[in-house]
């Protein structure tokens, strides 16, 4: 296991991996990606119990599903520094002929990804089916999965997360990253969530709040508790109190880096925010 | 004209509802979904004999397609059940995205297509849902004819590695295809050899093709008659071998001519064997109430239709 410091540096790494990504092709959603950066490097690094290599099916390891596979940047590069696949590939990113599509998909064969996820909605059905088929296995490992909280607002996950609570889908730790942001703006100005703790203990589910998502050891402390909840009948949901933008001075607190990559200028102060650790790609 | 009879008429899909039974009982792998119409699609037989492999998932067909997708990771091979309309314009994107660009193998069973799900209505009569599936990449599309090729259909689609969108119905319909028929995706089934004219037809039309041949022969026009259980991918050899030999064809469907087997067949056609062909389908219209043969005769769909059809076709050549 890899100690505090590591997972810090790892997650700077990342970061610094994400601008250097959506900067080079003058596209790709680095907000988001900044804002989840702890969450992945703790999952991949501390949380998931996972196999070596990568196995389509996940059996006798933990799984994951990205629902908002917007934020794709963080995921290459935290799969990619978890060994799936080489980090030099993150310079194909978005480019023809890559593995490393706009938004994450199985379609070309990228190690680490088990479903297509781009248009919103789609991933908690998803996971919940992954969860079913390891209680049919006899397979005690757990399936993560996480969520935009704007992607909220598509109506599939109600259907998703009612079916899982009658159904009992204890195996399962889904994460909101609550930032409170979407494309047109804030959560509360474009369609508001409403009390969403509320929303899901009355829908049947265990509930559980991480106030400090981008503080690491805040977010291990957090999908740990959710791992001790698991198995008692409910399924589980985290909500991720994240800022967009994290790390990045001028990205944080807005939606205005929601979809945009930064120019050559904006690059290097982003970069000098967040030093090299582990090497560039 | 080669004979065809039937013991009893008998609905297509009571024989998914057999052919997934039997996968209940040989394919541990095997597990089902539906969205509140058990009943309706004949999977009460799975269900109890399976019922940790069964999952109501209530009227949330979009949550279905999903779950469906997330169940092949883990090597089950669902098989979703619901009416057509439901089964394929509802969840759209859910199958776009998370089956077919995703490639899961996930079976899409779909009762109630067409017009013959009668007073109902247009809500439910689905006619694009062939041009919708036809056009995913990777995606099969069947579309069976009777219980026995229903059943063999459900059985064989479990042993193919990918995506699958069958289509039946609601109606009780002649049952004239063998209890044994070996059924193999995208091969046509040669029903009648003949010389004038090709009949090429999918799911209900394939008896009315057949009544259209024997009235035809009784007229001196010698039929091919050929079921297209799979419109895709589409045995384009077996159709322009046949038409090498007529020289034209008639398409029959229970679907819009926009998007359906007798475009399929156009393109093939154009692109290699340019011939007449006359298409037997739905004129771009929505459907109405009615009972099952009432609106076949009124929108077409029935084996006058086929016959007029086919001499327009012949007089073409």
């Amino acid at each position: 296991m890899p100690d505090t410091q590591q997972l810090k540096d790892l997650a700077t790494q990342v970061r610094r991996d994400i601008v250097r990504m959506v900067h080079k092709v003058n596209s790709g959603h680095p907000g988001g990606s900044l804002g989840c950066t702890e969450f992945f490097v703790a999952l991949y690094n501390e949380v998931m119990e996972l196999n070596e290599g990568f196995d389509m099916n996940g059996k006798g390891e933990d799984v994951f599903f990205l629902s908002n596979g917007h934020i794709s940047p963080v995921y290459y590069s935290v799969l990619a520094r978890r060994g799936y696949f080489p980090v030099e590939e993150l310079n194909t990113f978005r480019l023809i002929d890559s593995r490393l599509q706009g938004h994450p998909t199985t379609h070309e064969g990228l190690p680490g990804i088990r479903i297509a996820s781009g248009s919103l909605g789609q991933g908690m059905s998803v996971a919940l089916g992954a969860a079913l088929a390891k209680k049919l296995n006899n397979d005690d490992h757990l399936v993560y999965s996480l969520h935009g909280d704007g992607e909220l607002q598509e109506g599939q996950n109600w259907e998703a997360i009612m079916y899982a609570a009658a159904n009992k889908v204890d195996n399962i730790i889904a994460t909101v990253d609550y930032n409170k942001q979407q494309i047109d703006g804030s959560t509360d100005d474009v369609l508001p969530l409403g009390d969403l703790r509320a929303k899901f203990e009355a829908f049947g589910w265990e509930v559980l709040e991480v106030a400090e998502g981008n503080n690491i050891e805040a977010v291990i402390a957090g999908l740990k508790e959710a791992k001790t909840k698991t198995g008692n009948g409910k399924p589980v949901v985290v909500l991720m109190h994240t800022v967009m933008g994290n790390g990045v001075d001028f990205m944080m607190h807005t939606h205005a880096w929601h979809g945009k990559a930064p120019n050559d200028e904006q690059l290097a102060i982003a970069l000098e925010q967040n030093p090299e650790t582990l090497g560039d790609y | 004209m080669k004979k065809y009879t039937f013991e009893k008429k008998i609905d297509t899909r009571s024989g998914f509802g057999a052919g997934l039974a039997e996968l209940g009982r040989t394919n541990e792998n095997v597990v089902a979904l539906c969205a509140d119409l058990t009943g309706s699609l004949k999977m009460d037989e799975f269900k109890n004999e399976n019922p940790e492999r069964f999952f109501q998932v209530g009227i949330a067909e979009a949550n279905m397609m999903g779950l469906a997708a997330g169940l092949t990771v883990g090597g089950k091979i669902p098989f979703t059940g619901t009416f057509a309309n439901f089964s394929t314009g509802r969840v759209y994107d859910q199958i776009r995205q998370s089956i077919a660009y995703s490639g899961k193998n996930v079976k899409i069973c779909a009762s109630h297509a067409g017009l013959t799900l009668g007073e109902d209505g247009a809500t439910h009569q689905i006619l694009e849902d062939i041009g919708l599936m036809k056009m995913l990449p990777g995606m099969t599309v069947i579309n069976s004819c009777d219980y026995n090729q229903t059943k063999a259909a459900t059985i064989a689609i479990a042993d193919h590695d990918g995506p699958v969108y069958l289509r039946f119905g609601r109606p009780a319909v002649p049952n004239f295809t063998p209890a044994d028929q070996k059924f193999e995706i995208g091969k046509a089934v040669m029903l009648n050899e003949g010389t004038d004219v090709t009949i090429v037809a999918t799911g209900h039309l394939v008896w009315e093709a057949i009544q259209a041949g024997e009235k035809l022969a009784e007229e001196g026009i010698s039929a091919e008659i050929i079921n297209i259980h799979t419109i895709k991918p589409l045995d384009e050899e077996a159709i322009l071998k046949s038409v090498a030999k007529t020289g034209c064809v008639v398409t029959a469907e229970e679907h819009n001519f926009l998007g359906g087997l007798g475009e399929s067949v156009a393109r093939t056609l154009t692109a290699n064997h340019p011939a007449p062909q006359e298409i037997v389908a739905t004129q771009d219209t929505f459907g109405e109430s009615g009972t099952p043969a009432q609106l076949m005769e009124k929108y077409g769909l029935n084996s006058a239709s086929i016959i007029e059809k086919a001499k327009a076709a012949i007089s073409r050549k």
